[in-house]
Formats: structure tokens, sequence, C-alpha cells
């Protein structure tokens, strides 16, 4: 299970990525998430985008927020705000709207942007319906999906985010039971439904991919919306050291393709030079293990996967 | 800030048409709210004064109450002075950011228009919506007419704001009763309110980036309990800012408010104690009742939140019996209303008055002249008996009783 999967395809470092790592950070070190957790490889990023504009965050409660910010620590080197599991969105509307009446009414002149981050539980689920509201009021803020497909925080439940067959501890494998049943809810394409701006699915183990990608979100006037993938090292029982080899093979199964869609116009980002078999994905993962004992749901996961990569070119070349 | 007062207007609005006024004159930086009956007209009218340019307020038209609460509180956060209204339903929605909104010091404003929580569905007036958030950490005044409700309104941001409080405050009017009632009211000059009410001093303003600060952190046994000692602390401190705002108003505008009201309680054996619009029945009724030789009194509430235990329990002391009246019922107990008194009296009295508790009014039935007589009756009789045996804990007009 620990060694590596696939070889190295990242792409070489463009001028911004330079820039990436000559910006101040924006998250210290000395947090408390698990070893291995890839989750602080987008927050670093959130102040190197641009010198154009200042952040201020904001977070859903969920493995991130726990582990940022227990009173009287915080790893956030800039202005942020959490509240409640279920209203980040909104949360991050009352700021902005805020910013917008002070601007307005001449009492802020500095450019600020809005970011909210969530896991899958806060985004896809609980979160849903504030996060409806403040895409569809068109709040100039994004949002910062990071999907683990599952409520990792309490102890792995499943969320409607979490992959067919996977074992959560809600979703348990037992005799009448091959754990979570059906597909997943496919939030980006809600999003997409939103008429929002910028859409874009991104992994955080394609550094420049996603960086461009933060830039071009946070960048763009309105909101916009990532979802991330963003592998969990208890929740899909892998390695400590497989957080970025797990993202890189869920994009190579094309379970997680890399796309954008700009004002309604789609691009695939990435085409993998081979894509891998869903399988060799799912049995790198202790969560799927006894799938071996259930080839049938692999393949209703193989067959869902690639009606889901159709559905993405057919659109692209629709939009083109 | 020197100011010459302008005229104030004589008007004859409802409840809900005079705390958007107020509104329109705090002209605060952000608005989130959701419609619901019967807070919305305050809402309505809101928007229109945004429509039309009347105030540089960002109004964020939420899809629900528990989002207008999240964006106020985040706006609160970000510098801003927030305001918002609800209802019933509404604010059981709000219920979990309202003690994330007065456990972050968070002094957001809320114009409640109480109505009964469903269970059935109902839209009617009671205090089970507010009364059932009186542990949220929410300062909550109550309000017996339009005129008060609007009052308390605008005294309402230097309570919240007071750097001795820094806390959330509910401004509570009768549903329907208050809400869409038109009485004739003074709604004061834009100018006057406006400088009475004073800037606002953001408290480490999430938009500033210089000064970064990280809002809503976890806190766990180390800390915790000392962050909810400092809530009781504002509370604690809020009787005193209530009284000197409550001083200031009086001298600006000339109606004088305390944390509570007396109505010919000085001689009194009889004092009923409520809160609300039943207020102005129940002081006809003790003319009345005076007239025929009755020493009857009333003791309204202002301010449920903090409870003034001390300076009630003083104004009761010379009372024979007391009889509460509750608009909401706690199920298997006695009414909120009933319980503080019985705290105040029972610590704060050296005599032992009769406490007699009556609920009254749920789901907006109605409170008649004719029914707080029978209530003055009842509490003679178990003044005269020495004891309320048998009449304790009745309801008010309700069938099958």
């Amino acid at each position: 299970m620990n060694k590596p999967l696939t070889p190295p395809t990242l792409a070489p470092l463009g001028p911004e990525t330079q820039l990436m790592c000559e910006r101040p950070g924006t998250f210290s070190g000395g947090h408390r998430m698990c070893a291995g957790c890839p989750t602080g490889i987008f927050t670093k990023m959130l102040t190197r985008v641009s010198d154009e504009y200042e952040i201020v965050a904001g977070n859903a409660t969920g493995c991130l927020e726990v582990a940022s910010s227990i009173f009287p620590y915080s790893s956030w080197q800039i202005p942020w705000i959490h509240t409640a599991f279920e209203n980040a969105s909104a949360m991050m509307s009352g700021v902005e709207a805020c910013y917008k009446s002070l601007v307005r009414q001449g009492k802020m002149t500095k450019k600020l942007k809005f970011v909210v981050m969530g896991g899958d539980g806060g985004t896809y689920d609980i979160g849903l319906q504030s996060l409806s509201g403040a895409m569809e009021r068109g709040h100039d803020l994004t949002y910062i999906c990071y999907d683990n497909g599952a409520y990792m925080n309490t102890g792995v439940q499943r969320s409607s985010a979490t992959p067919m067959g996977a074992a959560t501890t809600t979703t348990p494998v037992g005799s009448e039971s091959y754990g979570r049943k059906g597909n997943r809810k496919d939030l980006t394409k809600i999003m997409l439904a939103h008429n929002v701006g910028y859409v874009a699915q991104a992994s955080i183990h394609d550094i420049p991919d996603l960086f461009r990608k933060m830039k071009k979100a946070i960048d763009f006037n309105g909101p916009s919306f990532i979802n991330l993938l963003s592998p969990c090292i208890p929740g899909w029982k892998i390695g400590a050291d497989m957080a970025v080899e797990s993202a890189r093979l869920g994009v190579d199964c094309n379970f997680w393709p890399l796309f954008e869609v700009e004002e309604g116009k789609f691009t695939i980002n990435y085409r993998p030079a081979k894509v891998f078999p869903v399988s060799d994905w799912v049995f790198s993962q202790g969560r799927f293990k006894h799938l071996k004992k259930h080839p049938e749901v692999v393949q209703a996961f193989q067959a869902q996967m690639d009606k889901q990569w159709a559905w993405l070119e057919m659109e692209e070349a629709r939009t083109a | 800030m020197k100011h010459v007062a302008g005229k104030p207007k004589i008007l004859p609005i409802t409840g809900a048409g005079a705390m958007a006024q107020a509104m329109r004159q705090i002209n605060p930086d952000v608005v989130a709210a959701f419609p619901i009956t019967p807070s919305t007209q305050i809402v309505e009218d809101f928007s229109q004064f945004v429509a039309d340019g009347k105030v540089d307020t960002e109004f964020v038209t939420v899809e629900s109450e528990h989002s207008a609460m999240s964006a106020c509180i985040g706006a609160s956060a970000a510098g801003g002075r927030v305001m918002t209204a609800t209802s019933s339903a509404g604010m059981a929605y709000m219920w979990e950011l309202l003690y994330v909104a007065a456990s972050m010091r968070q002094p957001v404003l809320m114009s409640l228009v109480n109505r009964a929580l469903t269970g059935p569905i109902n839209i009617h007036c009671d205090h089970s919506d507010s009364m059932g958030a009186r542990d949220s950490g929410w300062l909550q005044i109550y309000s017996e007419n339009n005129q008060e409700a609007y009052d308390n309104l605008v005294m309402a941001a230097r309570i919240a704001e007071h750097d001795d409080v820094r806390l959330p405050i509910m401004i509570c009017q009768d549903g329907f009763i208050i809400s869409h009632s038109i009485q004739t009211m003074q709604i004061e000059d834009d100018a006057a309110v406006k400088a009475f009410v004073g800037a606002h001093k953001p408290y480490h303003p999430i938009l500033d980036t210089k000064n970064p600060v990280t809002w809503g952190a976890l806190d766990l046994q180390d800390y915790y309990i000392e962050h909810k000692r400092g809530q009781e602390q504002g509370m604690k401190n809020a009787l005193r800012v209530i009284e000197e705002v409550s001083v200031d108003f009086a001298k600006k505008f000339g109606r004088k408010y305390n944390l509570f009201e007396t109505y010919r309680i000085e001689d009194a054996e009889i004092v009923m104690v409520a809160i609300g619009s039943a207020a102005g029945e129940i002081k006809e009724v003790i003319d009345e009742l005076r007239t025929k030789g009755e020493k009857v009194g009333l003791l309204k509430i202002r301010s449920f939140r903090p409870f003034p235990y001390a300076q009630i329990a003083k104004a009761l002391s010379h009372a024979q019996i007391i009889t509460v009246l509750d608009r909401s019922a706690s199920f298997g107990a006695h009414g909120p209303l009933f319980v503080e008194i019985t705290t105040s009296v029972y610590n704060y009295c050296d005599n032992r008055p009769l406490l007699l508790s009556h609920t009254y009014g749920l789901g907006g039935r109605e409170l008649s002249m004719q029914m707080i007589e029978h209530v003055f009756a009842e509490s003679r009789i178990c003044l005269d008996k020495g004891e309320v045996n048998g009449r304790q804990g009745m309801w008010l007009n309700v069938r099958g009783d």
C-alpha cells in the first residue's frame, strides 16, 4: 500500500508558481492536523495568490477549523472567522456585505477578497443551503471545499460525497452491507446550476494547477467555487506518506477529473496519458478493501466514472 | 456632538412600521433578515428605504433565518453595526447562532415580534419564542405598545454596544397586538436619533488586515468557562447601562423608562406582574378596581435579561400577594416570569408575600378586562384565606379548565 503507484506527472513550475514560493504564507505550523494530512497545502497558498488584495478567510466547523484554532493558539496569520458547521457561506456573506457597505460609505478603501473553506460534510450536506444562498446572491467570495469523502472530524461517518462502496463508521461493512450504497452527490454540477462565474475541480497533488485555479477563483469578481480532492489518512486508511499519491491516482483513474468552467465554458485541464482502472485507486485504500468480495460494486463504480468522463468530454465539446 | 433637535413627527403607524422607522434612523451598515409573520412588515418597509437610497445599509436577503443570524455575526465581526428582525420559528431556526452571537460578544440588534412557536402552527402572539431564548445570552427588552417598542430600539445600540456590555439585544413586541395595530405615536427627528445613537465603534474587526484576529476559535475545558463568565459580567453590567441610557433618553426625548415600570403599586396589597401589551389592559382594570377601593397595582417587566432581581424585590416588598401572568409555558414547571419573580422575592424580600401563577394568551388567545378582573378576584380570595392552594398554576380562558 505504501509504494508509489504512478510516475509523477507534475507540470514544470510556471512564473506564477515561482511567485507563490516567494510570497509570505498564511498558515503557520504547530497546528494539530494529522501527520500526512494535505489540507495545509492549499491554506498556505491563500495569501500567495496576489499582491493586489488581501484575504479575509472563514471556515466551516471541521478538521481544518478545530486543528488550526485551539484557543489561545491560532495558525491563521490572516483575519479568520468561524462560527458554526453549516453556515460558513452565510457568515462570510455578512463579512463581505459589511465590507461593501463600508466601501460605499467611504470608510474603507483597501481591496479585500473573501475565502470560505469547508469539508465535504460542511459543504455537500449540512452547509449546502447556505452555500446555495451565498452563490445565488452573488457575493464576491470564493468557496473552497476540501473533499475527503466523509465526516472525518467526527470519526469517518458517511457524507453525500462518500464514494460508492466505501466503508465508513455509519456505512460499515457487514453480512448485509458492502459499505456506502449508490452514487455520490455531484456538488460541482450543483454549483454550475447556480450559474457561478468560475467553478473548478482541483486536486492537492497538482500544485501548479491548484494554485492557478485558486488565483483565478479569488481574482474573479463575484462568487466562485473550487472543489478540491483532499485525501484523509485515517478515513481512507492509507499511509501517512500517501495523501499526494492517492490524490494523483484519484485523478488518473478519472474519479476526480481536473477541469474548470469559466462563464459556462468547460476546459478539461488534465487528460491522463494512461487512464488507470478505478480498481487500482480503490484497492490502494483500506476503506474499500472489502470490495474484493464485491466485484460487481467495483464494476458499477467504474461504469459511473466512465459516464462522468463522457459527460465532461461532451460538455467541453459543446461549449468549445 | 452638538445637535439642535428638529421637530418629532406624530404619526399613526403600526408597531412593525415603527421598528422599520427606527432602523432607518439608526442606518445600520448591514441588515440580514428573512421574512416571517408577523415581523415581515419591518423587513418590507426597510427594503423600501434601501431601494430609495434612504440608508447606507447593505441588505442581505438571506435564504433562511439561520443564515440571517450567521450573516449578522459575520458582519458584526467585520466591524459593522448590524440589525435583523424575526419572529417565532424564525428565531428558533437561529437558535444555534443566538448563542454564538452572545459568546462572540457581537452586539447584533434584533427586532423580535413575539409569536407562538409551532406545534401546532399558529401565527399569533405569545412569548414562547423569546422566553425559550432567555438563556442564550441575549439582552431582552419588552415593550407595552408601539411607542415603547420604537423607543427601546432607539436605545438598543447604546446598551448592546457599550464597552461594559458587548452583548446582542432583542427588542420584543407582541405579534399582531402591537406589530399590526396602528397607534398614534411620536417618531423623533432623524438627526436627533442619529446623535443619540452615536457612531459605531468596531471591536477587533476582521476587516483589519494589519492586525489579523482569529474569531471563533475552539475553546476547550481550559478556557471556555472564563469566556462564559465574561458574558455573565456583561449581563450584570447591563443593568446599570440600561438605566443610564434610559436616563439619557428621557433627557433628550422626554419619555422615562426604567428596568421595569410600576403602576399604582405604592400601597398595593395585590400586585400583578406582566410583560408586554397586557399591561395596558391591566392598568385600566386597576383604575376601575381602585375606584371600588381595591388596593391593586402592576409591575411591568421591561428588562427580562438581565433580570433586575433586587430592584424588583424592593418594589414588591409591600405586596401581600403577587400574581404573575406568564404568556408562555414551561411544561411541567411554572412559567418563566413566575420563576424569576419567586426567586426575586425569596432572595431579596424580608416579608413572604403569597405568590400566584397564571398562564394566559398562548397562540394569541385574548386577555379580556373581565379575565384580569377575575384574576384580581382570585388573588383577593387567596389573600383572605392566606394561601394559594387549589388556585396555583391556573391557565386562563381555556376550554375544559
